[in-house]
């Protein structure tokens, strides 16, 4: 308990400074205290300015990712010991515009959320009489990985083509769309294709792979990606051969 | 009992804290779960997010540690009060979720049940909002200048004040008396502890210290304006608590044991008086198709009837 370990922090305070700063604390670092606690222990005792997103502490709001020394990281889930001796440099994640301190813009990311559907489309909706639709522990399993998506963005603070090419509808939003293709109750393939497909869908990705090395619940984004391109290239070689419709 | 169900647990823990074997830490006395007699297979092959639960947000593996446990507030039963739209009496007002208490929960909410509840309720809250909002009222000019006068006292109390009380302090110390006098066990004499506490923290808030000052993305103003709900919260449930004078679902009284449907069964809801105490009315309950009755397990319970509750299952994942 009697460890300690200094924190780096980025400050960014836009009605005082036109760049970002940073700002060194010392916190207790004993072995089970993560970076979240690192930053609310100088919030609630050193210096009650400091500004940044958290809820959860167990990694399923997905609200509290930041770049740890360099990397995308959920600070929830991220041990202070980790880095010991220190310093531990906490930094907004990258690749997003900083509103202030270590909070970033999610607008885009929320935007390019909606416009694939991320819930069950259906064409008709049977009555609830009908009552549920019934699935299969293997029809689960189709999606289940993609359906572990958090919306924690460390997957585009990680990728190299949306830091490129904001237009990039990015690694979560692809994975998300093909947890609802996947789904034998939907209806919304082809809906979520027109945007898919578009030239800042998912041909825009050259298979870095960064995305799936930082997501912190197994999604893999980048397999999401590949699989949606084949079947992509498939409806879409398919249409070019049978044009009304196999 | 590790496998009873949780507030059954929490209440039992409490007992092993009276009889001082609990261990103490730096998160407050715990019990310990002991996993290690499964093996590691096991583990994995039943239990695999509890391992990593504990690997990711606490630093220990389950196959060689020792699990700490204690109870914690994780969820609150009573809420403000909607009806089945999510509609309060304040007309335009609409709450959902663990924020509402649109009464389906009782004195006891059963596991697994919160999630549901927002589902169903936050759609029916936000269609009944829209259908009101899309009416097209008038608005009260009495309204607007409620408006413009509360802006100007956060202006003023929150953005350019200066005072001497951290927010983590404050609610630090509420949450401790919280649980001393309202906890998993209350009695009349610790409830007017609490109350007394609870009164002197608010007085405290009023010289509450708010350094940032900046108007972009203010957390500790938020954190300032939630912890000022959580004592009016917190005073609510002491005050519901204290005229509750029996035991029912998770208000247990060690002064008053057993349940009294003659009295008590009914809503408790909390008025502010014009000057400023607070005032318990009751709501009649409506009993459709399981009158109250005795909780008891095994043995004891009628088999298949409304009172029979088995022993919960170690879930997978947080309790929800």
């Amino acid at each position: 308990m009697g460890d300690r370990i200094t924190l780096q922090v980025a400050r960014y305070r836009p009605e005082q400074e036109s760049e970002a700063t940073y700002d060194e604390f010392e916190v207790p670092c004993p072995k089970d205290w993560v970076v979240l606690d690192g930053l609310n222990h100088v919030k609630d005792r050193l210096d009650g300015t400091l500004a940044y997103r958290w809820s959860c502490r167990m990694g399923i709001c997905g609200s509290c990712g930041m770049t740890v020394n360099g990397e995308p990281k959920l600070t929830c889930a991220t041990f202070l010991s980790e880095y010991a001796p220190g310093p531990v440099r906490v930094e907004p994640l990258r690749n997003f515009p900083v509103i202030r301190d270590l909070i970033v813009d999610i607008g885009d990311f929320m935007r390019k959320l909606v416009r694939v559907k991320p819930w069950i489309v259906r064409q008709v909706e049977k009555p609830l009489s009908a009552g549920e639709y019934l699935q299969t522990p293997d029809e689960l399993e189709e999606y289940k990985q993609f359906s572990m998506c958090i919306n924690c963005m460390l997957c585009y603070a990680a990728c190299p083509i949306y830091g490129l090419d904001p237009k990039f509808i990015g690694p979560a939003v692809i994975a998300l769309a093909q947890r609802y293709n996947l789904d034998n109750r939907d209806q919304g393939a082809a809906a979520r294709m027109e945007v898919l497909s578009e030239h800042e869908g998912i041909w825009g990705c050259t298979f870095v792979g960064e995305c799936t090395k930082v997501c912190p619940k197994h999604v893999d984004p980048a397999g999401a990606i590949q699989r949606y391109k084949l079947s992509a290239a498939v409806d879409s070689m398919k249409s070019f051969f049978l044009p009304r419709g196999a | 009992m590790e496998l009873g169900p949780r507030d059954r647990l929490s209440q039992a823990f409490v007992k092993e804290l009276e009889k001082g074997r609990t261990v103490d830490t730096p998160y407050g006395h715990v019990v310990h779960l002991d996993l290690r007699h499964l093996g590691e297979k096991k583990i994995n092959a039943k239990i695999p997010f509890v391992r990593e639960l504990c690997m990711k947000y606490q630093n220990l593996d389950p196959v060689k540690d020792l699990i700490p446990v204690r109870p914690v507030v994780h969820y609150m039963m009573g809420g403000i009060h909607t009806d089945i739209n999510g509609a309060t009496p304040l007309p335009g007002l609409y709450a959902a979720g663990e924020a509402a208490c649109v009464s389906i929960n009782g004195a006891n909410r059963l596991g697994s049940n919160s999630l549901p509840e927002l589902l169903v309720f936050g759609a029916r809250a936000g269609r009944a909002a829209a259908e009101y909002a899309s009416r097209g009222l008038a608005i009260n000019p009495r309204i607007i200048a409620q408006k413009t006068d509360e802006h100007r006292r956060l202006e003023h109390e929150l953005l350019n004040k200066k005072g001497s009380e951290r927010i983590a302090t404050l609610r630090d110390e509420m949450q401790k008396s919280m649980e001393t006098s309202s906890g998993i066990y209350r009695s009349g004499a610790s409830l007017r502890n609490g109350m007394e506490e609870i009164r002197r923290l608010q007085e405290r808030y009023v010289d509450v210290a708010i350094e940032d000052h900046s108007k972009t993305f203010n957390t500790e103003r938020v954190s300032a304006l939630e912890l000022s709900c959580m004592l009016d919260v917190a005073e609510t449930i002491v005050t519901a608590a204290t005229r509750r004078e029996e035991s029912r679902g998770a208000h247990q009284r060690i002064d008053f044991p057993a349940r009294d449907d003659k009295r008590y069964l009914a809503h408790s809801l909390v008025y502010r008086n014009a000057d400023g105490s607070a005032r318990v009315e009751y709501l009649p309950v409506t009993i459709t198709r399981w009158p109250p009755a005795e909780r008891v397990y095994g043995e004891a319970a009628p088999h298949g009837g409304p009172n029979h509750i088995t022993g919960g299952t170690l879930s997978s994942g947080a309790g929800v």
